[in-house]
């Protein structure tokens, strides 16, 4: 659905997008993380045609970006920063002049799309207040309603939780789910790693205009191969599993052993008493922060400054120097 | 998209309070005007405003000479000006773009737009003040002012005095033109056409210049305080003797040439001139608002 390949973007000498190659396929919920300032904007941008690349190619739906812009655009639902309308019009009135802009729209439809994705985003009660008035959740979902309109095959959504209580942004979840699964492509980007981790099946993470990480979710949360094992008989543990315990921290072990079940059933017959056992898994957070550096609204230090890693995949066998469990914290680790 | 810029221009209130402005100014004159009798001798002041007290039917074109000079320009900067700029800054600019609308198709439909925002305005002045002019001023204060000659305004009754813009109701009841030749209703109805047209491609001048800072600019007010300031200076150096070489190329040298529409026959050579040079800043302009536009990261 999106391919990108060496897409460049320099403002001056700034170099605000660095060699991209981003592959979105057909059916993914694709999440682009990224810490302020990485480049997420301008990348969205440049796959809508509205900012030129320097160097590279686009391709969106098949057609090249910008060059055939106008052929991808309409079956592409956007929203691009914060959603915008004029104030002294009403919502519908919004979403019919947007409509009406540009092709692909029908005059005889338009009445029930604008119903069908006010409806879907939770406004279908709207009455003719101007947008004006609305507050910013309302805005909000008006933004993804205009998204809607059209019926898109691709929905490009820039940080779509914005302003957004936490019910809305679970409305806004369920319905982003609803539709990938009716076969809508969703590429969004968003800085809220809790978002990206509930939503997305694929994560690109970028870093100072680099595309340091692309992967689904169930590959970079895959188990590590570890065992997180909590137990009062901590000494009898550590001495029946000799050599494949990696860390003891007082009930917590963690002990390197493919299998949680097979070690649970070994620990309980040999009468240690398990409180706690659990796969070894790690987190998108734990992920992107060992990928990234600094954000560049960050000044001096060392993070930013240091030159950024090249694209990998981070795998079990190169675990990061200090693994935790999810819901397994171990203190001081 | 042309559709959706006339609707977004005509259902802004700003359009309607502009339009309303530049009525009222001819209102306000035509009060004082008609309440003191008081007005510039002939080849002074305001053009035609010495013949409206003779015949109100004159007071449109009394009217346009009030408001092109300043009102009428500064309107058509600040709607151009806006046309783009005002977009990026509210943010639909890339949500259209996003729609997609080519961009050459939105600054022509920007443009289109203006254009009707300018034909509005005149259309505007022009049948408000036809209404003022004969509701205030009376149909034709011809033989009231006859009367009295020592009312100090018996110098307008000779019309075209001096070659000065002024013109009368001859007893017949036809209009006449400032050369003192009776013009029928045809001739009136050509000659105000003309003028109309004269003046939107005088006003398209000053929307192009706006339209090119609006493309470069997201700051709406700057866009049009950079074209006023061109117009501002154009006219100090029209002028100014001095600056006498580089006067048959500035933007407001000829802008009041429609006057010569109301000759009898009509002096060709600065309406044309005035539409020559208008039609190469209108392309100058337009040209480089369209490069620049059709090449921008919009960032906005």
């Amino acid at each position: 659905m999106i391919t990108t390949r060496a897409l460049t973007k320099r403002f001056g000498h700034v170099e605000a997008v660095c060699s991209v190659g981003l592959e979105v396929r057909e059916g993914d919920r694709y999440g682009l993380l990224g810490p302020n300032g990485s480049g997420k904007t301008t990348l969205v941008r440049m796959l809508l045609g509205l900012v030129y690349a320097t160097s590279g190619e686009i391709t969106v739906l098949g057609q090249r970006i910008p060059r055939h812009a106008g052929r991808a655009l309409p079956d592409i639902g956007a929203l691009i920063e914060e959603p915008a309308a004029y104030p002294h019009l009403s919502g519908r009135a919004n979403l019919r002049l947007l409509d009406a802009a540009g092709p692909g729209g029908s005059r005889r439809t338009r009445r029930a799309r604008i119903e069908e994705a006010l409806e879907r985003v939770g406004l279908a009660g709207i009455d003719r207040r101007p947008v004006k008035a609305y507050s910013l959740g309302m805005r909000q979902r008006l933004g993804l309603a205009a998204a809607l309109v059209r019926r898109p095959r691709l929905l490009v959504l820039d940080e779509p939780g914005n302003g957004l209580d936490p019910r809305g942004i679970k409305d806004i979840r369920d319905l982003l789910i609803e539709l990938n699964s009716a076969g809508v492509t969703v590429f969004l980007s968003s800085h809220l790693l809790g978002e990206v981790s509930a939503l997305c099946t694929r994560v690109g993470v970028l870093d100072h205009g680099r595309l340091v990480l692309q992967e689904s979710l169930a590959e970079l949360q895959k188990p590590t191969g570890r065992v997180l094992v909590e137990t009062q008989d901590a000494e009898r543990a550590l001495a029946l599993l000799d050599g494949h315990v990696e860390r003891r921290d007082g009930p917590h072990l963690v002990v390197r052993d493919p299998d949680p079940a097979g070690l649970n059933a070994r620990l309980v017959g040999e009468g240690v008493r398990v409180a706690s056992i659990a796969q070894q898994r790690r987190t998108l957070e734990e992920v992107v922060l060992e990928v990234t550096g600094a954000g560049s609204d960050q000044f001096g230090g060392g993070g930013g400054t240091s030159p950024p890693s090249p694209p990998r995949s981070p795998s079990p066998s190169t675990p990061s120097p200090s693994p935790r469990g999810t819901g397994h914290e171990v203190p001081g680790a | 998209m042309i559709g959706v810029e006339l609707f977004k221009l005509f259902r802004r209130p700003r359009t309607w309070i502009t339009a309303g402005l530049i009525c009222a100014l001819p209102l306000i004159v035509a009060i004082f005007v008609a309440t003191t009798h008081l007005v510039p001798p002939p080849g002074q002041g305001s053009a035609f405003l010495s013949a409206v007290l003779q015949d109100g039917q004159l007071y449109p074109a009394a009217a346009l000479a009030l408001v092109l000079p300043v009102f009428l320009p500064v309107a058509v900067a600040i709607v151009a000006g806006d046309s783009i700029a005002g977009e990026a800054t509210g943010g639909t600019l890339r949500y259209l773009l996003a729609r997609p609308v080519g961009r050459t198709r939105l600054l022509v439909a920007k443009l289109i737009a203006v254009i009707a925002f300018v034909l509005f305005a005149i259309v505007a002045v022009t049948l408000t003040s036809y209404a003022t002019g004969v509701l205030i001023l009376g149909p034709s204060r011809a033989a009231a002012v006859g009367e009295s000659p020592g009312s100090g305004i018996s110098g307008s009754i000779a019309p075209g005095a001096g070659g000065a813009p002024t013109a009368g109701l001859s007893a017949g009841g036809a209009v006449t033109s400032l050369s003192g030749a009776p013009l029928t209703v045809l001739q009136l109805a050509e000659r105000v056409i003309g003028t109309v047209a004269f003046i939107t491609v005088s006003m398209l001048g000053v929307a192009a210049i706006a339209l090119f800072l609006s493309t470069v600019t997201d700051s709406a007010i700057g866009a049009a305080m950079g074209a006023l300031a061109t117009l501002v200076g154009s006219e100090v150096l029209v002028t100014l003797n001095a600056a006498a070489v580089v006067q048959p190329y500035l933007p407001t040298r000829y802008w009041l040439a429609w006057i010569d529409f109301f000759r009898q026959p009509i002096l060709w050579r600065d309406i044309d001139r005035g539409f020559g040079i208008q039609a190469v800043y209108v392309v100058v302009f337009l040209g480089a608002a369209w490069a620049n536009f059709a090449t921008k990261d919009i960032t906005a």
